[in-house]
C-alpha cells in the first residue's frame, strides 16, 4: 500500500534495536525500563474493578469526568499551580496524547520548536507531525543537564516559537529549580516562547518539591503543563494523562481531542479518582523506595569509577561511560546480560552516558550493578 | 527523618542488608549506619534478625495455629505474669495482648497438629488463670511479614522501552 511520506520519513525509535537485542535473551537484568516497577494502588484498581461491576463503561465527557477534573485542580494546588476544572483541565489518553495535542494546537507548518536534548524521545516526532521543525537545545553535563539561558541562546532558540521543557528529565533524572526556571522563563518572555511543560515525572522527586516553570511570574499564560498517572501512581498500562493550561489552549486542544479520541478511557478514570482521593500514602512509599535505590545506584556508579550527577527526580541515573556509548550497552548486554539504553538514543548531549533505569528491584539492581562493575573491570 | 528511622526503614524490609549498602541507600557513612543500628538494639527496638519462611514449602515443614486465650486474673497476677509465663514455652512464637472477646493471641509453632494441640491442652489449658482455650490451625498462608507467599517473579513489562 501507498503510504504517506509523512508516514515513510518518520524515523524507527532507537531504543527499538536495544530492545531486540534484549529480549532476544532470557538471562537479561533490564535496566532499561521506563516504567514503574510497583504496580497501581489496589484501592485504585479496585476502583477500576468496581466501576466495570456497575457497568460503567460509556464515554465520558470530552474534557474528562468533572470529578476527576476537580481533583486534577486541587491535587496540583501542591505544586502552587492553579487551574479551573471547568476550562482548564484536560483528562487525555495517557500524557502523550497531551503532549501531541500540545503540538498540533500550538505548532503552524514551520513554526521552530526548541527541545532541549538529551530528553525523552517523543517530542522530536511530534513536532513533525504537527509540521514544525525541532530546534535542538544541548544540555550539558556541567549543568547537571538543567537548561540555562546561555544554551538557549547559543542553539539560537529566542527564534523558536515554542519550547518543549522535560523536568525531572528522562534519561538524565535532572531537575530544575525555581532558580534555574526563573532564567528560562525570563528567556521565554523576552523572545515571546510559549511553553509545553512535560512533568510526567513531578511527583517522583527526591529531597525537594518540585518546580514548575508556569508558576514563574507571567507564564501561566504562555505555558501548558502535562502531566498524569503513568508514573506517580504506577498506571502506566492504563493510559491516562492530563493538560492543564490557559482556557484557549485547552479549549483548542480540546476541539482536536473530541474528533481523534473522543474521550479518555472510562475505567482509568475511575481509578484515578482513587488515586488522587486515598493513595498519597502508597505514592509516598514508593518515593521513598526510589529514593534508597537512587541513592544506591548513584554510589555503585561512582564507587567504580562511571561518574553519575546525582539525579534528583524520576527513576534514572545517567553515568558517563565515555566514548561510545552504544558500543558500551551492546557490549554490556552481550557480556554480562544486563542492558542499559545508550544516552544517545535520547539526542544530543546524551553521548557518551547511559540511561540506568532503578525501576526495579533492590536485589536485581545490586546483581546488575555487580556485573557492570565486572565489566568495567575487565575493559 | 533521622538516621535510626532511616536505617529501620530498610532493616525492616530486608534485615540482610548490609552495613555498606544501607549506607548507600540512606546516603548516610557506614559508621553512622553501625551506630544506629546498635543504638537501634541497645533500646530494643529491634529485638532479632530472621527470616520470612514459607513452611508449607518446607519438606518435614511446621504448622502453624492462632490461639485465643481467656484469662482470669486476680489481685496477685496481672497480665504481665500470665504473659511472662505463657511466653516461657518454646513453642509460642508469638503472643499478644488483644482487644476484644478474647485476652491473648498466641501463635504456636509445631511439628503437627498433635503437636499443637498437646502442647494447649497438657501445658497451656492447665494453667489456673486461662479459662478458655480456642485453636485456629493455620491451614493456608498468603502473606506475612509484609511478604506475599507467590511463585517467583510476574515481570511483565517490556525489557527496554522509553
Amino acid at each position: 500500500m501507498r503510504l504517506s511520506d509523512r508516514a515513510r520519513t518518520l524515523p524507527e525509535s532507537g531504543i527499538r534495536k536495544f530492545f531486540e537485542l534484549a529480549e532476544a535473551r532470557d538471562d537479561v537484568i533490564s535496566l532499561g525500563v521506563g516504567e514503574p516497577d510497583f504496580s497501581a494502588p489496589w484501592t485504585a484498581r479496585t476502583a477500576a474493578i468496581d466501576s466495570l461491576e456497575r457497568g460503567k463503561t460509556s464515554y465520558t465527557a470530552n474534557r474528562g469526568m468533572a470529578a476527576l477534573r476537580e481533583r486534577i485542580a486541587d491535587h496540583h494546588e501542591r505544586y502552587d499551580q492553579s487551574y479551573e476544572p471547568e476550562s482548564e483541565v484536560l483528562v487525555t489518553t495517557g500524557a502523550s496524547e497531551a503532549v501531541d495535542l500540545a503540538f498540533r494546537a500550538l505548532v503552524d507548518p514551520g513554526d521552530t520548536v526548541a527541545v532541549h536534548e538529551p530528553t525523552y524521545i517523543s517530542y522530536g516526532p511530534g513536532i513533525e507531525l504537527a509540521g514544525g521543525e525541532q530546534l535542538t537545545v544541548p544540555t550539558r553535563a556541567a549543568d547537571d543537564f538543567a537548561l540555562t539561558r546561555e544554551s538557549l541562546e547559543a542553539a539560537g532558540a529566542a527564534e523558536a516559537d515554542l519550547l518543549v521543557l522535560c523536568y525531572p528529565n528522562n534519561p538524565t533524572g535532572a531537575t530544575m529549580t525555581d532558580e534555574e526556571l526563573a532564567e528560562v522563563a525570563a528567556f521565554c518572555r523576552d523572545e515571546d516562547l510559549r511553553v509545553v511543560a512535560d512533568e510526567i515525572y513531578a511527583a517522583l522527586t527526591y529531597g525537594t518539591d518540585h518546580a514548575s516553570i508556569a508558576t514563574q511570574p507571567g507564564m501561566r499564560e504562555r505555558t501548558v503543563v502535562v502531566n498524569g498517572f503513568s508514573k506517580a501512581y504506577a498506571m502506566t498500562g492504563l493510559r491516562l494523562g492530563y493538560a492543564l493550561g490557559p482556557a484557549e489552549a485547552i479549549d483548542a486542544m480540546n476541539r482536536i481531542h473530541q474528533y481523534t479520541m473522543l474521550s479518555a478511557p472510562t475505567t482509568p478514570q475511575y481509578a484515578a479518582i482513587e488515586a488522587l482521593d486515598r493513595c498519597d500514602d502508597e505514592v509516598a512509599e514508593m518515593v521513598e523506595e526510589y529514593n534508597r535505590r537512587r541513592r544506591l545506584v548513584v554510589s555503585r556508579f561512582n564507587e567504580m569509577g562511571l561518574d553519575t550527577f546525582e539525579p534528583g527526580g524520576a527513576f534514572y541515573a545517567f553515568p558517563e561511560c565515555g566514548g561510545d556509548d552504544e558500543a558500551f550497552a551492546e557490549e554490556l548486554l552481550e557480556a554480562e546480560g544486563v542492558a542499559v539504553v545508550p544516552g544517545s538514543v535520547f539526542g544530543e548531549g546524551g553521548e557518551g552516558h547511559l540511561r540506568v533505569s532503578y525501576a526495579t528491584s533492590m536485589r536485581e539492581l545490586k546483581a546488575a550493578t555487580d556485573r557492570i562493575a565486572a565489566f568495567v573491570d575487565g575493559r | 527523618m533521622d538516621a535510626e528511622r532511616e536505617v529501620l526503614d530498610v532493616l525492616a524490609r530486608n534485615a540482610r542488608e548490609d552495613i555498606d549498602d544501607i549506607a548507600a541507600q540512606t546516603g548516610l557513612d557506614a559508621d553512622a549506619v553501625a551506630d544506629a543500628i546498635d543504638a537501634l538494639e541497645a533500646k530494643s527496638v529491634v529485638h532479632g534478625y530472621q527470616a520470612v519462611v514459607d513452611w508449607d514449602r518446607v519438606d518435614e515443614g511446621k504448622i502453624r495455629a492462632v490461639v485465643e486465650i481467656n484469662v482470669e486474673l486476680d489481685r496477685e497476677t496481672g497480665y504481665e505474669q500470665v504473659a511472662d509465663r505463657i511466653a516461657k514455652f518454646p513453642a509460642v512464637d508469638a503472643l499478644h495482648l488483644v482487644s476484644g472477646d478474647y485476652d491473648f493471641a498466641v501463635e504456636v509453632l509445631g511439628e503437627n497438629m498433635q503437636d499443637v494441640s498437646e502442647f494447649i491442652s497438657e501445658q497451656v489449658a492447665p494453667m489456673p488463670e486461662v479459662t478458655q482455650t480456642v485453636t485456629h490451625y493455620i491451614m493456608e498462608t498468603y502473606k506475612d511479614g509484609g511478604i506475599r507467599f507467590e511463585d517467583g517473579d510476574d515481570d511483565d513489562r517490556l525489557s527496554v522501552s522509553p
